[in-house]
């Protein structure tokens, strides 16, 4: 086939050159088009968070020290509110997923046009308001509130319970809000999983809840894995819930990073803080990213 | 529309080359498209055939080479600028809009006045047979009439290329046959310069004027259907297109012999070591009375296939072989066959002693 | 009925009657997930200080007291202006981003991705302090322009992703089809792509909205001295004492989410009822 004259070959040659060049700046040009948000990206979250990373390093005198870090080790404190961190948010997470399991599975078996219409309860709290719904469950859960009133009524319990500004109000709070992130994504990977496969199993002996453990859930595994770890990394990182339903007795770390500016204006206790927040966050991730795809987390929102 | 015939433009290609990582697509391509000539890239799904078209619409970008439409080097221009016309193999008619819409959508383009761009959309619409269909939307379309919008869309604006891209590969068989010849008569109507994408052989066969047979980023051979079906060029081509068994080819001083048996051939013998003997089922045939000129081997019958307006005869040489033989079948000729493990004799007459390239070219 | 109980629910034989345990569960899920929420729009009518339900005495003075008040007034301009801006802001800024994703083939696009959605990961509060350091470098601090930038940045990953997959489920040959037809890119992307994606712009537009709408502790921040916005002024209140104020502002605001969601919907069925029109 290469049976060319002379000058067209050198034709093809600077062709290819031009050729090259055109590839180059069409894609160059593409990815251009996502440079404004990318640029967003870097002036007010890149850059800010670089600079919150070295100010964590600058002790109360003003010079390189690590201060920041040794009172986050030395104070029992901090250690305390660490752990509660870490415990609301798996607790968050597990309740999510004792909740929201079924009821993705509940769904993922109905119609389309059934399904459809349940996943109305899921996206409407979704897109409603965070503050609003926090603020519905702060009335309900009060001294005087709905909950009480018609425990009391009912007899299940005497004395008004205490439901609300401690540790149990954060939860119900937290797992309201988050269960919509962990529903949606395990929903939509068990729509995604071919009904054949329960048949199969059927079909080769496989009792119904035997099908279920040793095929439906493995496969709904990834699903439930990207959600879980959404709610995860959010609930590492929550403000507003916990700070109005746990009424000062339950202290997260972005809780103790604000009042460290608003309170203490101590600037560089607050970024060593965060610092350490952000770090345990992208460590979750980077630990999760090695059995789940990241993009399959966002599956949710997408919906 | 008439007046397209005199404008149709040959199409050069010259030494295209596309590699993805280490694989080549394209490798080092050159093709001359005669002016209004049905051309059509023939290969299987991974050849380069659809890669190739895409350098000719500009939507891949070839490591190099050259392209010209006429004289006009086009292979840097952008696909808005070639004016060409294509079909895509889904379709892709575009669901917002009606079939008028879709249809006019090149003419807005090309800032044509309303009242002109009514009615060069209705006589394109009428040419595909689908007069009076523009104020229709998309989804209320089979299959078929989808595949005719698409047609109209390209030819509307009046192109000197026509591009198609394996348009027919939706439909069902009845309706892909009636289209095949309906696309010949356009063609032959429009008369403009036409690339076709295909992997389908018998569909390559009835439509075109020549084939590419594309293969591993190469074209193997360009022939007209007849030269292609008759005289493969390689083992790939004359198993690509119809079927075939190949029987290895030994020479002996200046006679050529397969399987044992010398054989007679009036056809052009190809200058080279590595030779093949092509069969093609139908031209083998079941030895009656005197095989005159024809060259004979013997063979067992294997299998035997009933197949409604032909049966097909598997039959296994003494070397191991198996040949097969197709012939047509009357009331009673079903009957009249040799049955499992028969001895039989088949001929093949030197007119039909195909000598080929072995190897895959 | 009876016979509903035994017949099979799924491919595994397993009966409705076995699963009636699921089914329970599942709509006493779904009742809590919707049923707190709505619960604040009687009480909101409520006379009482204490938000009864259902209410002894109705009355509005709740509303009289919001619409009256023009500190809330203020705040609620404030928020409406940024949520405005940060919809007008992030939706063409990622709908961009999400295209130039979805065509460019770059190798460094997986970056690109990510860099794009980390504001969805990282801790609000950090992005808060980060970008109030930013701004008073950039001397934008209590500015509406910083409102809106940061509000931009954490709708971009909501952008990106909801219209990024639509993208996904598009058939980019129908761009193809529109430029050999003649049709720059630019051309092709506005008459042909963006028509189809419509209801996930418009679904993204929507959610970067309410993000900026619902936003609380960036605007604790960055939104200071005459400017605050709704939901700060909201949080502020709520950290103090539960003044009823509050649920009346809640009960317009799911009026307002409701309607939003409604206006999604329609954008959607619209979208598919004009192509067979």
């Amino acid at each position: 086939m290469a049976v060319t004259s002379i000058d067209t070959g050198m034709a093809e040659r600077s062709n290819a050159r031009g050729l090259r060049s055109d590839e180059r700046l069409e894609r160059w040009r593409l990815f251009g088009l996502s440079s404004p948000a990318l640029l967003i990206v870097l002036v007010i979250l890149l850059i800010p968070t670089g600079w919150l990373f070295f100010v964590s390093f600058i002790g109360a005198d003003g010079s390189y020290s690590l201060e920041n870090y040794e009172r986050m080790i030395t104070r029992r404190s901090y250690a305390r509110i660490f752990q509660t961190t870490f415990q609301v948010s798996l607790l968050t997470t597990g309740l999510c997923i004792l909740i929201g399991y079924p009821l993705a599975y509940f769904m993922s078996q109905l119609p389309t046009r059934w399904a459809n219409l349940c996943l109305i309860t899921v996206l409407l709290p979704f897109w409603t308001s965070l503050l609003v719904r926090t603020y519905a469950w702060l009335v309900l859960l009060q001294r005087q509130g709905l909950v009480n009133e018609w425990g009391m009524t009912l007899g299940l319990w005497q004395e008004p319970l205490r439901l609300v500004h401690n540790m149990n109000g954060t939860l119900i709070g937290m797992v309201h809000i988050m269960l919509p992130f962990l529903i949606l994504p395990v929903y939509g990977g068990m729509r995604a999983i071919d009904r054949d496969y329960l048949k199969a199993a059927a079909n080769l002996g496989a009792s119904p809840a035997r099908a279920f453990w040793t095929v439906f859930f493995p496969l709904s595994t990834p699903g439930l894995f990207a959600g879980a770890l959404m709610v995860f990394i959010l609930c590492l990182g929550f403000f507003v819930t916990p700070a109005i339903l746990g009424g000062g007795r339950v202290i997260l770390v972005s809780m103790q990073i604000v009042s460290n500016i608003e309170l203490f204006v101590n600037w560089g206790a607050a970024s060593a803080l965060g610092v350490v927040l952000l770090v345990l966050t992208m460590m979750v991730l980077w630990i999760a990213s090695r059995f789940v795809r990241l993009e399959q987390m966002t599956g949710g929102g997408a919906r | 529309m008439s007046d397209v015939k005199q404008d149709a433009l040959p199409i050069t290609v010259r030494g295209v080359t596309k590699t993805y990582g280490k694989v080549f697509a394209l490798d080092d391509v050159s093709l001359d498209v005669r002016s209004g000539e049905f051309l059509t890239l023939l290969g299987p799904s991974g050849s380069g055939k659809t890669t190739l078209l895409m350098v000719l619409a500009g939507f891949t970008r070839p490591d190099r080479g050259s392209l010209k439409f006429g004289e006009t080097e086009m292979i840097r221009k952008p696909p808005h600028l070639r004016d060409l016309g294509m079909v895509f193999q889904n379709y892709a008619l575009f669901p917002h809009m009606t079939v008028a819409g879709n249809v006019g959508y090149p003419l807005k383009l090309r800032g044509v006045s309303k009242t002109e761009m009514a009615s060069r959309v209705e006589r394109a619409l009428e040419t595909v047979q689908l007069g009076g269909y523009g104020d229709r939307g998309i989804e209320q379309l089979s299959g078929g009439q989808k595949q005719r919008v698409a047609l109209a869309r390209s030819i509307v604006f009046e192109p000197r290329i026509l591009l198609m891209d394996e348009p027919l590969s939706a439909l069902d068989k009845k309706l892909r046959d009636r289209m095949q010849i309906e696309l010949r008569h356009l063609h032959e109507k429009l008369g403009m310069t036409t690339v076709y994408v295909t992997h389908d052989q018998r569909e390559a066969l009835t439509m075109s004027d020549r084939i590419a047979v594309v293969n591993h980023g190469r074209i193997m051979q360009l022939a007209t259907p007849q030269e292609l079906y008759e005289q493969p060029a390689n083992k790939f081509v004359a198993d690509f297109i119809g079927d075939s068994t190949f029987l290895e080819v030994t020479r002996q001083g200046d006679t050529y012999v397969a399987a044992g048996v010398p054989l007679r051939t009036n056809r052009k013998i190809p200058d080279t070591r590595d030779l093949l003997l092509m069969l093609r089922p139908e031209r083998v045939s079941l030895l009656e009375g005197d095989p005159g000129e024809a060259n004979v081997f013997d063979a067992t019958v294997s299998e035997l296939v009933y197949q409604g307006e032909s049966f097909l005869l598997y039959a296994r040489l003494q070397d191991g072989t198996e040949l097969s033989v197709r012939g047509a079948m009357r009331a009673g000729t079903f009957q009249t066959l040799p049955s499992l493990g028969d001895p039989v004799k088949l001929t093949l007459d030197p007119a039909d002693t195909v000598l080929i390239e072995g190897g895959e070219g | 009925m009876i016979g509903w109980f035994g017949s099979p629910a799924s491919e595994t034989q397993i009966t409705h009657g076995q699963r009636l345990w699921l089914y329970i569960t599942s709509v006493i899920t779904m009742i809590l997930l919707v049923l707190p929420t709505f619960i604040v729009i009687p009480m909101s009518f409520s006379d009482s200080q204490y938000l009864e339900f259902p209410p002894q005495t109705w009355s509005t003075r709740w509303y009289q007291s919001y619409f009256n008040s023009p500190e809330w007034m203020r705040a609620t301009s404030t928020s409406l202006k940024a949520a405005t801006l940060t919809m007008l802001v992030a939706t063409p800024i990622g709908v961009l981003a999400a295209y130039g994703l979805h065509a460019s083939k770059l190798p460094y696009l997986r970056i690109a991705f990510v860099l794009l959605i980390t504001p969805m990961m990282v801790p609000v509060v950090l992005i808060a302090i980060g970008a109030f350091y930013a701004y008073v470098k950039l001397q934008i601090l209590y500015t509406m322009t910083g409102l809106v930038l940061a509000h931009t940045l954490l709708a971009i990953p909501l952008v990106v992703i909801v219209t990024g997959s639509a993208l996904k489920t598009y058939d980019m040959n129908q761009e193809n089809a529109a430029r050999s037809l003649g049709a720059p890119r630019w051309k092709a992307f506005l008459t042909i792509t963006l028509p189809q994606i419509k209801f996930a712009v418009i679904v993204s537009g929507l959610l970067a909205f309410l993000t900026s709408f619902d936003e609380v502790v960036i605007a604790m921040f960055i939104s200071g001295g005459d400017n605050p916005t709704l939901t700060r002024n909201m949080f502020n209140a709520l950290r103090d004492q539960i003044d009823p104020t509050i649920a009346s502002i809640s009960t317009l605001m799911i009026v307002l989410t409701t309607a939003l969601m409604a206006i999604a919907v329609l954008a959607g069925r619209a979208g598919r009822t004009k192509d067979s029109g």
